[in-house]
């Protein structure tokens, strides 16, 4: 069987300071990957070059079997990548569901074409506003994104991912800076999200953390540490090290 | 509404300069090529986001490319403009990929640089641009026959030819690519993950200005009967970005606006006060000042006020 993400042997140094090394990683189709690790241990690095924002110094990043580490980000997009950011990146002017019909644009030839009023793609609004009921901001599509409060934001990003069925998501952080409530929300609604997406994650932490993933890579100083199963992760004693300093 | 207030500007087009002799036609002529420039400028800066100080290059290289081909080889109008605009735009497509390597203030300082060797060229290759003497003894085309050497003809010729162009512009910017445009303007990177290619948007948008830029240094040519190294210089480039910025970039009204201003302060003030540009820039202060984004957005946010629209209000603020 083929594997959804396959990197092998990925390196990136800043200078002289290797933030990457090594890092392999295999993530079969359907599975929900969490990685783990404290602060400046790679994640997100590691996030920006499996999507192509940072070209690696050396290795191999494949997506269902096919070599991508050559791809520029929007090439790996359209070949079913997608992400969300750590700090929120959308369109603060625009509608949320404007947002998702830009996200919806980005897999669809119409993006090219110069002549015909966007405002007439009702097709593509009717689609981003059931994206958007989906996720439970139905009521919110005409509201400007400026005018949405933080948790509901954090479900924009998501939702604009999901807009355009990858075959695997990325997520950063999906949980930074929410509350106990909005924290809830969104793992219903990862929890929602159909196998045939596979899902990566980013956390700092365990304990907040996603009850539904099924494995876990710990990273630390660029390396990958420790790989499991949640228990064979939480009782490994470079864990307890790492994150309890014993 | 957007329709209504598009046919009322076209009607005042038409009548505003005949209140006035032929000095206040030739004005509207002047008004109606700088709009025009400005508009293609407009495309980069305001719904790329990439500001550009060398756009004069598009409109001089036109002119000049129309003249000279008419000068020295002797060709007529209905071949000089069609090879102006090709050239132009591809040398447009030719600068976009070597200014396209940077955005931002790199972006700026290429295409400065850029408008400026071309600038050079023509104050210096004397063979072929006459150097400082510019090229004189250029003809203004007669579409159908129509002679256009009185002031009200090529008024209306270049009311049309703007129309036209103004339609297409619109029909770009409001479309699903000017809305991935803007996209790309506000948010590059997520539009990058999202998988637009940011480079090919901005790389294409960067041509389809070079072409307006060309059609109105078309108009500018028939309109002066003479092309000089000015036309190609800083001063232009910075003068349309003025237009662009104190009209409100982004909108389709501002850079309209904004040739209006600059072009009536050149023509009609200068004639009371020596120092119109001092004036000039004491209008551009009050303007970043009270209103940063823009005369015309500006505008729009006192009137809805005044309406007394409150949550539209806020909603704009």
């Amino acid at each position: 069987m083929t594997l959804a993400l396959e990197v092998q042997g990925l390196c990136k140094s800043f200078g002289g300071l290797p933030v990457t090394s090594e890092v392999s990683l295999a993530v079969e189709p359907g599975e929900r990957r969490l990685i783990i690790g404290p602060n400046g241990a790679g994640k997100t690095t590691l996030f920006n070059l499996i999507a192509g924002d940072l070209t690696a110094d050396a290795g191999s990043i494949k997506l269902f079997g096919s070599e991508v580490i050559h791809l520029r980000t929007d090439q790996r997009a359209q070949q079913g990548m997608a992400r969300t950011f750590q700090i929120i990146t959308l369109f603060p002017k625009d509608t949320l569901a404007h947002n998702v019909v830009l996200s919806l644009l980005g897999r669809s030839p119409a993006r090219w074409n110069a002549l015909k009023p966007q405002s007439s793609r009702r097709d593509l609004y009717e689609q981003a506003r059931e994206v958007l009921a989906r996720i439970g901001l139905g009521d919110l599509a005409d509201r400007p994104l400026s005018q949405v409060s933080y948790g509901e934001k954090r479900r924009v990003e998501i939702a604009m991912a999901l807009a355009q069925q990858p075959r695997l998501l990325l997520l950063d952080e999906p949980l930074a800076g929410l509350s106990m409530e909005e924290r809830k929300t969104v793992q219903a609604l990862l929890a929602d999200i159909p196998r045939d997406i596979t899902l990566v994650m980013i956390e700092h932490d365990m304990d907040t953390s996603l009850a539904l993933a099924e494995r876990i890579t710990l990273l630390h100083y660029g390396k990958v540490i420790v790989e499991g199963t949640r228990a064979e992760v939480v009782a490994h004693p470079r864990t307890q090290e790492i994150y309890l300093g014993t | 509404m957007k329709r209504a207030s598009f046919v009322i500007f076209l009607a005042v087009l038409l009548v505003l300069p005949w209140l006035g002799g032929d000095y206040y036609i030739n004005l509207g002529s002047q008004i109606l090529i700088a709009a025009l420039f400005a508009l293609s400028l407009n495309l980069l800066v305001g719904y790329a986001g990439l500001t550009s100080l060398g756009h004069a290059a598009y409109l001089g290289v036109s002119a000049y490319v129309s003249g000279w081909l008419f000068l020295k080889l002797g060709w007529g109008h209905a071949m000089t403009a069609p090879a102006a605009l090709l050239l132009t735009t591809l040398m447009a497509a030719l600068f976009g990929l070597i200014a396209l390597r940077a955005s931002g203030i790199g972006f700026l300082m290429i295409t400065l640089a850029l408008g400026q060797v071309l600038w050079g060229l023509a104050f210096r290759w004397v063979t072929i641009t006459n150097g400082d003497n510019g090229l004189s003894g250029l003809t203004r085309p007669a579409p159908f026959g129509i002679n256009l050497d009185g002031a009200s003809a090529f008024y209306i010729f270049t009311a049309i030819v703007f129309a036209l162009s103004l339609i297409c512009i619109v029909l770009f910017a409001n479309s699903s690519f000017g809305a991935v445009l803007r996209g790309t303007r506000d948010q590059p990177r997520r539009m990058l993950a999202l998988g637009h290619n940011v480079w090919l948007v901005r790389y294409l948008t960067f041509i389809v200005a070079g072409f307006w830029a060309a059609a109105a240094g078309l108009l500018y040519v028939y309109y002066h009967k003479f092309i000089h190294p000015h036309a190609l210089g800083l001063t232009n480039s910075a003068e349309t970005l003025l237009m662009v910025i104190a009209g409100g970039s982004g909108t389709l009204a501002g850079p309209i606006v904004g040739a209006a201003i600059v072009v009536l302060l050149k023509n009609y003030v200068s004639a009371f006060i020596e120092r119109w540009t001092m004036l000039l820039g004491f209008v551009f202060l009050m303007i970043v000042m009270f209103m940063p984004d823009g005369l015309v957005p500006g505008l729009q946010r006192i009137w809805t006020r005044l309406t007394g629209d409150k949550a539209k209000s806020q909603e704009l603020a």
